[in-house]
């Protein structure tokens, strides 16, 4: 989306694509790309890491915990060799890599179903959800703020501006579960006009991405507004209207690629926000979604569910900012990321 | 605790949150004994008179369960913030301590962790702490820390990069001192503001975690576990979910607004903004006929903002064809107002008015808006201090040129970029082809201050405002783009309005000088006789402060006494009088700027 | 005193470039060059804020005091004009006081000021505190960057004579960085010009000015605007 709103400038279109190739090959080339991929593969160890020691750093013995006291001493002792328990930490962690890099993530303690199932069954539920209503917050957001930020430039229009501050202010406060359980209660225990639960066809998917997005949405739109009304009141806009450029122009061409950074920022982000955030409305929805198994994982100490779903959404979290990252150094022309 | 109450938002704000603290305090004490009342009478009822919010499986009264689970909920938030607040502190306080690999070792893991959503987290700690609350709260803690630490990292990072610690450190104030003495007080108030804001993010996170069944755990209940059972029961009873969820979002909003007014408050301090609109200037002499060979005639241009604030008070100007006038002028004398009020661009809410006010021989207020645009965007060009700020980074140059002729003159992208070419040519840029193919951070200062001149050079301009466009230029770069201004107004016949607060500069250029001082033209006189002709006492004692190359350097310079007024305290005399030598009984009228020798004016009572 | 050899990289840039520059006791001297010269970050590896190699012979290097080019950002806003002057002084708490109003007198500030904050003080007294401040913890030298760019010129002769009466009076060095060459020769007695993070002329003010050595310094007297006076 991003880049069809960059303008190609005066020259021919083609033109737009050499020049972002041109500076893909120069960030190459001064090590950006390797430096950001060097920083995602030092983070995903550190995640293994961390979700290898969760098992570990669970007071007790996470098998007793989960069997309970009832379950026979020969099973606890069976169920700890399986899970390879009693060897040397150091073993245990070089299996554990080894059997993560292979797509093994264990089974479930309880249903005995292998880890990567349950994941590669209800990770795409999940990530449709979040990635939908990201794009739903954005299309509306970005030109909510925009709209706003003209508006309200210079303080002109108080009504418009304590009007927006105060709405999306109250909006972003209330989080999405109860947004969940409200739309739930109007429209489909109330007027019956969507399904209550379950994924079942697009008109399913309505009021979760509703949920999902009138939060993010709110804070997008104000990320937007001082993003922009920060343009307006740059040189480049002064002189653009000294030109006495048509609004359009100054407004589309001008400031919207210059606020896109940020907002970008912010999205990927939102995109991890809300992966966590539908957990709660994937449980208000009964989502067949990861967050739904994660839940029931942690009530009912199924541990290797929990750190094999954990342990996934890290990952997400990594790729997707290794992502913004790498498209914002593309985007940038003038490089204000910071070499760090 | 006034601007709290000044908007609506911080009016909801503060009420909502007051009356969480109250519900805190006060809600078991009162409805304690009745959210406990077991009546197996009234098991699993919907809303009636003797309960509004229904009951739950015991039979207890929901709504007073709503009220006295407030004290957990906030409770357990407030230390969920604490912990994440204090955590935090330390964590970003870290870096400015240890040694630089373990510094930044610690900044690289804060920002991992920072990108990590809070709910994970959270639901990480509380999977190693255990269900329940205390495993919830640690969890939420966790995750509030490392946005705190970033935002410590970035406070005391602009505190410590600031020039008075730098001082601080010469003066060897030891490390302990700088931080209690500079660092912690300049970064208090911002984190004293997140902390509202966080507090409502870990009630809402409580909550959210309580609402799975991964917080608190019965018999306990706080809001989230209130929900947790209401839920449910939705489909049957839907009014036993409400209160609950009621509360949670009341409460986060109130803490979300209040944290926004109070950060609003907090960075708006300077400035006052007043209703009242500036004092009406007096109006003064004959209007007299418009001057048909001018390219520019203002006659008493008035700027005013609210709150009498009047930073341009009654200035006239004539501009001729081919002439490069000087406005000279300390800041805050109103100078570059005057520019952005002839191009029209003088910012909302400030208010322009001239009983005159004519370019290129038509009146601007009584052109058609749509001709006025043209006008205004063809035959004047502006050129503005900083050349990188002036450009916009996004675009290419070629493309940031050739606008001007697509828009105004119905020209093709093709024929617009080959003009725009041309133009970049004509300010002597080399390879103006390749140039205007590239964005602005590729050229230097210099080319892109040319840049910003041929962009003038678009259409065909009779008026070019140059507000101090050689300032943030070395001396050097400074020479050509001057050279380069008086090419372009010798060849096009335009003219030049050059703005400047260096009358050495002014000097070099122009052909006539224009002094202003508060808001006012003092003087206006041919630039030859500025360095011995001045007539009035401000421009003699500003031609005599700026040493030169032959300054005698055994006599002090000279200075002048005292500070200009500002736009709002412009008195209704000479407003040089305070500072004045000269000054009599008589400047406390205002002197009218009078004729004083040919194409010399002057506003003094004094001048001889 | 004498800065020896002193280089300063930054990466692979190299900011400062193997400069040698005397400054005799007593003695200002001016330093000028562009955006880019090198000029600031000599001045801050002197004053022990950035690392050098290279060698500053003669000062001991907590004698060094600096005042920068915008008084509002090196005066902390949340203390008082008395408390930033008495940052420095190495006093017995009863004696500071004292010292305090000696100091805002020498700037030829009036002591009323001491309680008063930074923003409620104009651009030339806020410059003057941060003098006075520097001159508190009795400086072998005194370095001035860029001191006045920031003023306005009915306000700048006001600070050069300070500076110059500073030196009659008390017999401070100081190094006196500016862009602007009229001021340099206006205040300095010997002149250095950096280039590209190199020195390439030094010498006594009037020399350098009248008879200009290199030719970078000629191109830069001939961009100085001059106002023609009779």
């Amino acid at each position: 989306m991003a880049e069809s709103l960059r303008p190609s400038a005066a020259g021919p279109s083609a033109e737009g694509g050499r020049a972002a190739r041109r500076t893909l090959a120069g960030r190459v080339r001064n090590g950006f790309v390797l430096r950001r991929v060097v920083r995602f593969v030092v983070s995903l160890a550190v995640l293994l890491v961390a979700s290898f020691a969760m098992m570990h750093l669970i007071p007790g013995d996470p098998v007793r915990a989960s069997l309970g006291p009832a379950a026979p001493v020969e099973l606890v002792a069976a169920r700890r060799a399986a899970l390879g328990l009693d060897e040397p930490i150091l073993s245990q962690l070089l299996s554990y890599v080894r059997n993560v890099l292979s797509g093994d993530f264990g089974t479930s303690f309880l249903s005995g179903e292998p880890v990567r199932e349950i994941i590669a069954s209800r990770l795409p539920n999940t990530l449709g959800l979040a990635l939908i209503a990201t794009v739903v917050a954005l299309l509306v957001a970005v030109p909510l703020g925009m709209w706003a930020a003209i508006r309200t430039e210079n303080g002109r229009n108080r009504g418009t501006e304590v009007t927006f501050t105060s709405a999306t202010g109250a909006a972003v406060a209330v989080p999405e579960f109860l947004y969940s359980i409200a739309l739930v209660t109007v429209f489909a225990i109330g007027l019956r006009w969507f399904p209550p639960a379950g994924k079942a066809g697009p008109v399913s998917y309505i009021l979760p991405i509703l949920s999902l997005s009138i939060s993010p949405t709110a804070m997008i739109a104000r990320i937007s507004r001082v993003e922009t009304l920060r343009e307006l009141g740059s040189d480049y806009v002064r002189l653009a209207r000294a030109k006495r450029l048509p609004a359009a122009r100054l407004y589309f061409r001008h400031v919207l690629p210059n606020t896109l950074t940020a907002t970008l920022t912010v999205g990927g982000l939102l995109l991890t926000a809300l992966i966590a955030g539908s957990v709660l409305v994937e449980y208000v929805f009964a989502w067949p979604g990861l967050g739904l198994r994660i839940v029931e994982s942690i009530t009912q100490k199924d541990y290797p569910v929990a750190q094999g779903v954990i342990l996934v959404y890290g990952a997400i979290v990594l790729v997707v900012n290794l992502l913004v990252d790498l498209l914002l150094g593309v985007l940038d022309p003038t490089s204000k990321l910071k070499e760090t | 605790m006034r601007h709290l109450l000044r908007t609506p938002a911080g009016i909801a704000g503060t009420l909502l949150v007051a009356l969480m603290v109250i519900l805190a305090i006060a809600g078991p004490l009162i409805w304690g004994a009745e959210a406990e009342r077991i009546d197996s009478a009234a098991i699993l009822q919907g809303a009636s008179a003797a309960h509004p919010l229904g009951t739950d499986n015991l039979g207890r009264d929901i709504l007073a369960r709503v009220l006295v689970g407030g004290r957990l909920s906030l409770g357990l938030a407030l230390i969920a913030t604490l912990i994440g607040a204090v955590a935090g502190v330390l964590l970003g306080a870290l870096p400015s301590v240890l040694p630089r690999r373990a510094a930044r070792l610690v900044t690289g893991t804060v920002n991992a962790l920072v990108a990590f959503p809070g709910l994970l987290l959270a639901m990480f700690t509380a999977v190693i702490a255990g269900l329940g609350a205390r495993g919830a709260v640690l969890g939420i803690g966790a995750a509030l820390a490392p946005g705190f630490a970033r935002l410590t990292q970035t406070l005391a990072a602009s505190v410590a990069g600031a020039d008075y610690v730098s001082v601080a450190r010469m003066l060897g104030v030891s490390r302990w001192r700088v931080l209690t003495r500079h660092v912690l007080p300049n970064i208090a108030e911002p984190l004293i503001l997140n902390l509202t804001q966080a507090l409502g993010g870990a009630l809402i996170a409580l909550a959210g975690m309580s609402f799975l069944g991964l917080g608190v755990q019965p018999p306990s209940f706080d809001w989230g576990r209130l929900l947790f059972d209401g839920f449910g029961r939705i489909y049957a009873t839907p009014a036993v979910a409400l209160g609950p969820a009621a509360a949670i979002a009341l409460a986060g909003i109130g803490f979300n607004l209040l944290g926004d007014v109070l950060a609003r408050a907090a960075s708006r301090r300077a400035t006052p903004p007043g209703e009242a609109a500036g004092r009406p200037v007096p109006e003064v002499g004959e209007l007299g006929e418009p001057d048909q060979d001018a390219v520019l005639e203002v006659r008493d241009l008035t700027v005013a903002f609210p709150g009498g604030v009047t930073p341009v008070r009654g200035l006239s100007l004539t501009v001729a064809p081919g002439e490069i006038v000087g406005l000279v002028g300390e800041s805050g004398s109103g100078k570059s107002l005057t520019a952005s009020a002839i191009g029209g661009l003088v910012p909302y809410p400030g208010e322009v008015s001239a009983r005159r006010l004519r370019l290129c021989g038509a009146d601007l207020d009584e052109l058609p808006e749509q001709e006025r645009r043209k006008l205004l965007g063809t035959s004047l060009a502006m050129v503005f201090q900083d050349p990188m700020a002036s450009l916009n980074p996004a675009l290419r140059i070629g493309g940031q040129l050739a606008e001007v002729a697509t828009v105004h003159q119905g020209a093709s992208r093709t024929e617009a970029f080959a003009r725009a070419v041309d133009r970049l040519e004509h300010v002597r840029i080399p390879e103006p082809a390749a140039r205007a193919r590239q964005h602005p951070h590729e050229l230097s200062g210099g080319m892109r201050q040319r840049a910003v001149i041929a962009m003038g050079l678009m259409g065909e301009p009779r008026l070019i405002i140059a507000d101090e466009p050689t300032t943030a230029l070395d001396v050097t770069v400074q020479r050509e783009i001057l050279r380069l201004l008086r090419e372009v107004t010798d060849e096009t016949g335009a003219a030049t309005l050059f703005i400047s607060h260096d009358i050495a500069v002014i000097g070099e250029l122009c052909h006539r000088v224009v002094v202003m001082y508060a808001g006012r033209v003092v003087e206006e006189l041919p630039v030859e006789g500025l360095a011995s002709d001045a007539a009035h006492p401000y421009t003699r004692a500003l031609v005599a402060s700026l040493p030169d190359m032959e300054t005698d350097r055994s006599r002090p310079l000279a200075s002048i006494p005292g500070r200009q007024p500002s736009p709002a305290e412009v008195p209704d005399g000479c407003a040089f009088a305070d500072r004045c030598e000269l000054a009599s009984a008589k400047c406390a009228e205002l002197p009218p700027l009078i004729p004083y020798r040919a194409g010399h004016r002057v506003a003094c009572w004094e001048a001889k | 005193m004498i800065i020896k050899n002193l280089t300063v990289r930054f990466g692979s840039f190299t900011a400062v470039d193997d400069v040698t520059l005397e400054i005799p006791d007593g003695a200002i001297v001016g330093l000028v060059g562009e955006s880019g010269s090198g000029k600031s970050t000599l001045a801050r590896a002197v004053s022990g804020l950035v690392p050098y190699t290279g060698a500053v012979e003669g000062v001991d290097p907590g004698r060094v005091q600096m005042v920068f080019q915008d008084p509002l950002t090196s005066l902390d806003p949340r203390m008082t004009v008395g408390a930033s002057v008495a940052e420095g002084l190495r006093l017995p708490r009863a004696a500071r006081q004292a010292e305090v109003e000696r100091l805002l007198t020498l700037v030829s500030l009036p002591v009323s000021l001491a309680g008063r904050y930074p923003r409620e003080l104009s651009g030339g007294q806020r410059q003057r505190v941060a003098i006075a401040r520097a001159l508190g913890a009795r400086p072998a030298l005194l370095i001035a960057d860029e001191i006045t760019s920031a003023l306005d010129v009915s306000v700048q002769g006001a600070v050069l004579n300070l500076i110059r009466s500073l030196r009659e009076e008390i017999g401070l060095s100081m190094l006196f960085i500016s862009h602007n060459l009229a001021v340099v020769r206006y205040v300095s007695d010997v002149v250095a010009v950096m280039h590209r993070g190199r020195l390439v002329e030094a010498g006594p003010a009037e020399e350098v000015v009248k008879a200009p050595a290199d030719a970078y310094t000629r191109s830069l007297l001939d961009a100085v605007p001059r106002l023609a006076r009779s």
